[in-house]
């Protein structure tokens, strides 16, 4: 119980009255809205906020556990992203051994690194060892067909749902003169991605009109990058208090980590455009995959953690 | 003796390795007596569709499998005990290292045995595990069972991305999600030929593959 400090409570209590607000919000639409088309639009709002809700909950009570509950999470979510990613991905029987390190090796193992804080290893394990195992594993299997595509696919897995995803609990490595527990940054991260995305969902439904990349990923219009990315820069400004950030640069950081949640959803989508799927995985309700729900996070959390740690850590 | 709550722990373990997502085109689970059928390429196949089926048509449910790889050891302990796996010998015409298999005819015997009245079967008539890539030929086994049997219910299944969890030769996992397609009931016509039958229920299981 020891992370339980008060502003993570109040910041924690911020989003279950905001989930609350929405669900309501959503029952509201569900009784108002009569058009066929608009009501699929509003089923998947609502199990979206339905998953919501599980998602903040399991979230929560890995905050309330502290670091070995934040490692099994995210420990978990990535391993069952790069399930949802190589099923998707050619590969063939010679990748067998090398993806088998991937996921029971280099995942366990980076995780335990943070567990240990060892930084140094933590930041290296993945984009130094593990990028030179794999192609070597591959070259012993002896396959050469499409041998570079092969390893790179692999590589960009372990890079994605691996190294980038275990940044977030990696907040918690990091020790900030005259800031408590690094807890507090892991919860406004998530916050100000997750919302990001969610908001530019929302403007994109009520103004969308210019695409900003058609062929990659429909659902993305200039109206809800630009209303999504200023109203959770705002939202993350305002949050200045749970952060060793003043409001100014609370704003700057939010901003970053919302252009890199955008870069990682784009990036994840043409993935998946490439492979002639909509989703990633089917998971959580509403929102398809872990990965789908996580794109964002993958490329936001590394840069906040350097930026953070470049500038606040000890 | 049959080790049931092993059993339930065993299916559901198989379920999260396999992350398998169970479909039934045109065709629901029914406990009713049934032969299930499906593509060979893992040792995993039969214990992930035996896991995929409902518990209570789990319950009256037997893998054959070869007695060649399951009689031994542990794995005939799992086999025999859990799964309740008919044994039978595979005759093949390449097992000439070892002893002289067993007449077809005797195999036939077994099923039949075991399934009694009521019990179903979970059958790989391809005999042998493939690469993932094809379905091979069917062997004449199916068609035997089907003759002694008029009438018997023949449930096709098709099995995703198993090849890629556990391929032939490799002993640990890695957990792809794979995919289970049943597909509607079927069975012998009245008087039809041994390899036109064997040719209609390998395209049943075929078709799924892209549903």
């Amino acid at each position: 119980m020891k992370n339980l400090d008060p502003q993570l409570v109040w910041a924690f209590s911020g989003v279950l009255g905001l989930l609350a607000v929405s669900t309501l919000l959503g029952l509201a639409l569900k009784v108002a809205v009569k058009k066929p088309e608009a009501q699929a639009t509003i089923r998947n709002l609502n199990a979206r906020i339905g998953a919501w809700w599980v998602m903040s909950a399991i979230f929560g009570l890995t905050l309330v556990i502290g670091q070995i509950g934040s490692l099994v999470l995210f420990g978990i979510m990535s391993l069952l992203a790069l399930r949802e990613y190589v099923t998707l991905l050619p590969t063939r029987r010679a990748d067998h051994r090398a993806l088998f390190w991937s996921f029971f090796i280099f995942t366990p193992l980076q995780y335990f690194l943070i567990g240990i804080h060892w930084y140094g290893m933590f930041a290296i394990l993945i984009p130094v060892y593990a990028f030179l195992y794999i192609p070597t594993r591959l070259a012993l299997a002896g396959d050469t067909e499409a041998f570079l595509q092969r390893a790179a696919t692999i590589q960009w897995g372990l890079m994605v749902c691996i190294y980038c995803l275990s940044y977030t609990p990696a907040l918690l490595m990091l020790k900030i003169p005259g800031y408590g527990r690094s807890a507090k940054l892991m919860l406004y991260l998530v916050l100000v991605d997750q919302l990001s995305d969610v908001l530019q969902y929302v403007w994109g439904k009520m103004l969308g009109k210019h695409k900003i990349a058609p062929v990659v990923s429909p659902n993305k219009t200039w109206e809800g990058f630009v209303g999504g990315v200023l109203t959770a820069t705002l939202i993350g400004a305002a949050l200045w208090w749970m952060t060793p950030f003043r409001p100014w640069v609370a704003a700057l950081v939010s901003f970053t980590i919302t252009l890199m949640g955008f870069a990682g959803g784009l990036t994840m989508s043409a993935i998946k455009r490439d492979r002639g799927i909509k989703d990633y995985g089917t998971l959580i309700k509403g929102h398809g995959g872990i990965l789908d729900r996580m794109d964002s996070m993958c490329f936001a959390a590394p840069i906040f953690f350097h930026i953070v740690r470049y500038f606040y850590s000890k | 003796m049959t080790v049931r709550p092993l059993a339930g722990m065993i299916a559901a373990s198989a379920r999260l390795i396999s992350g398998v997502q169970v479909r039934w085109v045109d065709s629901e689970p029914d406990p009713r007596q049934s032969v299930y059928f499906a593509n060979h390429s893992s040792h995993l196949d039969f214990v992930v569709l035996w896991s995929s089926l409902p518990a209570e048509v789990r319950a009256v449910t037997r893998p054959v499998a070869a007695q060649d790889y399951w009689n031994e050891g542990l794995r005939r302990a799992l086999a025999v005990n859990v799964f309740r796996a008919v044994l039978v010998a595979r005759h093949s015409g390449k097992s000439e290292g070892h002893e002289a298999s067993e007449d077809p005819r005797l195999a036939i015997e077994r099923m039949l045995e075991a399934m009694g009245d009521s019990e179903s079967l979970i059958l790989f008539p391809e005999g042998t595990r493939g690469t993932g890539e094809e379905v091979a030929t069917f062997k004449s086994g199916l068609y035997y069972l089907c003759q002694q049997r008029p009438g018997l219910r023949l449930i096709p299944a098709y099995l995703h991305n198993l090849n890629r969890i556990l391929p032939k030769g490799e002993f640990l996992p890695v957990p792809f999600i794979s995919k289970l397609t049943f597909g509607p009931a079927m069975a012998l016509a009245a008087g039809e030929d041994r390899r036109a039958f064997l040719v209609r229920a390998r395209e049943a299981v075929c078709r799924l593959m892209d549903l």
